[in-house]
């Protein structure tokens, strides 16, 4: 299958101090990857690197085979920020029609977003007077603009309730089974079960990449909260 | 690119329509500063005609250097400038976006302060009124271009706004308002034909004596309409699409 993302040996400074190191993976088309690691271990760091907006960066990430940053990997990414990145002083609807001509959707692009993150009832809500969980699902609606082929979501589904997850959860399947290429970055172990591959870091370095299943039946645990804490154990020098 | 120039100065607008208090403050600002001066000098009209003009051009000037700064600041600080580059979006539309919205508030800024200190305040200006506008027009353009130029090199609103005494306040004292720039000591003289906000109130002054277009009116004209495109394109170059 072709890989949209290939990341090989990537290494990235930043304040000096070494926060990734020879992380290599690829995601194919029509898949839901789990970006997954204690706080600080470089998840973000990850996405940013993939989306080009990363100095200092050390070895091979590509996207659909341009190399990250180009102005041809950029027509390919949609990319969530984990801090939500709207202008607070605008209504949901005027953010996202911002954001759609930017990148040239028109205006039924902007509606069906607006419905994929059920934010209908506050399109003509500023953002400022939305809940941080609602302020989370506009920067969400951005990143999905265009259905670009291939999603980086940085935690999006803090804050958010159980109902909300799951519909979010469903959405990220039904994309990935239309062929994007999602990489989903979380700390809820519950929300790894639902990708079908995880990418567990620590400390900037890649300490597995299998499939949730697969890391239980290594690591000999029932759930993935265990198994997480044992490969961080054995992973420990 | 003009789609996005487009929906840029449209996004502009619409913010500053939302921040009534700051488009307010854009627009009156220099006309009630202009009453003030008016006033202050009350019984000293000789005074008043003589500044008055070169004031002109510096309150629209200082007002939109301010808010193109912080402005642009500010896209940068909550992540939507890097939300922006992250897409095929480029630096170029974003900034000719910006130029356009702030540009045409300027429009309405310029036409009220005018309007204020020429029939209000009765001041009298030698030179033809056209040019006055277009001298007004162009320095109030400037110090929007400069704004957005020197933003890159603020990383907080704190720092942005130390600009105006750190950058502004000097081409104030050098530009020829306090002391008649011919009467500068040589090193300040030559420092000040740099500054281009020199040029900016010379015009301004040059039009309001006589409104000939002699040679140095058109000088002073030239540089002062390159200066905005050169600064536009220097704050194109230096939005940054990569971070720390
Ligand atoms: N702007 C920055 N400048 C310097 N160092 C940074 C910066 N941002 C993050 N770091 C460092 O890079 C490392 C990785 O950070 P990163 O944000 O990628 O972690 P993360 O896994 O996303 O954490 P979290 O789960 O808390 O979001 C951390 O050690 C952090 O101290
Ligand atoms: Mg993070």
């Amino acid at each position: 299958m072709e890989n949209l993302i290939q990341v090989e040996g990537l290494t990235v400074e930043r304040g000096g101090k070494r926060v990734l190191e020879g992380v290599t993976f690829a995601v194919p088309a029509g898949s839901l990857t789990g970006l997954i690691g204690p706080s600080g271990s470089g998840k973000t760091t990850v996405m940013r690197a993939v989306a080009g907006l990363q100095r200092h960066v050390d070895g091979l990430v590509r996207v659909a085979g341009f190399e990250a940053g180009s102005r041809a990997a950029r027509e390919v990414v949609g990319y969530q920020p984990q801090r939500p990145a709207v202008y607070l002083d605008l209504t949901v609807r005027q953010n996202i029609s911002y954001f759609a001509a930017m990148i040239g959707v028109d205006s039924a692009g902007v509606s069906e977003a607006i419905e994929r993150v059920s934010l209908g009832a506050q399109a003509a809500e500023r953002v400022e007077r939305l809940s941080g969980g609602q302020v989370a699902r506009v920067s969400l609606a951005i990143a999905l603009l265009g259905s670009p082929q291939v999603l980086l979501l940085d935690e999006p589904t803090v804050g958010l309730d159980p109902v909300l997850r799951d519909e979010l959860w469903r959405l990220f399947a039904s994309l990935a089974s239309l062929g994007t290429a999602l990489v989903v970055s979380s700390h809820v172990m519950d929300e790894a079960e639902r990708c079908e591959r995880l990418l567990l870091l620590r400390d900037g370095r890649l300490l597995a990449d299998a499939a949730p299943g697969t890391l239980k039946a290594e690591t000999s645990t029932q759930d993935l909260d265990s198994a997480f804490l044992s490969l961080i154990r054995q992973g420990r020098p | 690119m003009w789609r996005q120039v487009a929906a840029t100065a449209r996004r502009v607008l619409l913010q500053l329509a939302h921040d009534r208090r700051t488009s307010g403050l854009l627009l009156v600002v220099p006309s009630v500063l202009m009453t003030l001066v008016r006033y202050a000098f009350t019984g000293q009209r000789a005074v008043f005609e003589g500044v008055g003009p070169m004031l002109l051009a510096l309150f629209p000037f200082t007002v939109m250097f301010v808010v193109a700064s912080v402005a642009m600041l500010r896209e940068r600080s909550n992540g939507t400038l890097e939300r922006l580059l992250a897409g095929p979006a480029g630096k170029g539309g974003l900034l000719a976006g910006y130029a356009l919205a702030f540009g045409a508030a300027t429009l309405l800024q310029v036409g009220v302060v005018l309007a204020v200190s020429l029939w209000g305040l009765s001041l009298k200006v030698g030179g033809s009124l056209w040019l006055v506008v277009l001298f007004a027009l162009l320095d109030a353009w400037l110090g929007m271009a400069l704004g957005l130029l020197l933003s890159a090199f603020a990383r907080t609103e704190f720092q942005a706004v130390q600009f105006l005494p750190a950058f502004v306040l000097p081409q104030f004292l050098l530009c020829g308002l306090l002391v008649p720039r011919d009467q500068m000591a040589g090193a300040l003289r030559l420092l000040s034909d740099f500054l281009p906000l020199s040029y900016a109130v010379d015009g301004v002054s040059r039009v309001a004596a006589s409104g000939a277009l002699t040679g140095a009116l058109w000088t002073d004209l030239v540089v002062v309409a390159a200066c905005i495109p050169v600064a536009l394109a220097l704050g194109a170059l230096t939005l940054q699409r990569k971070g720390e």
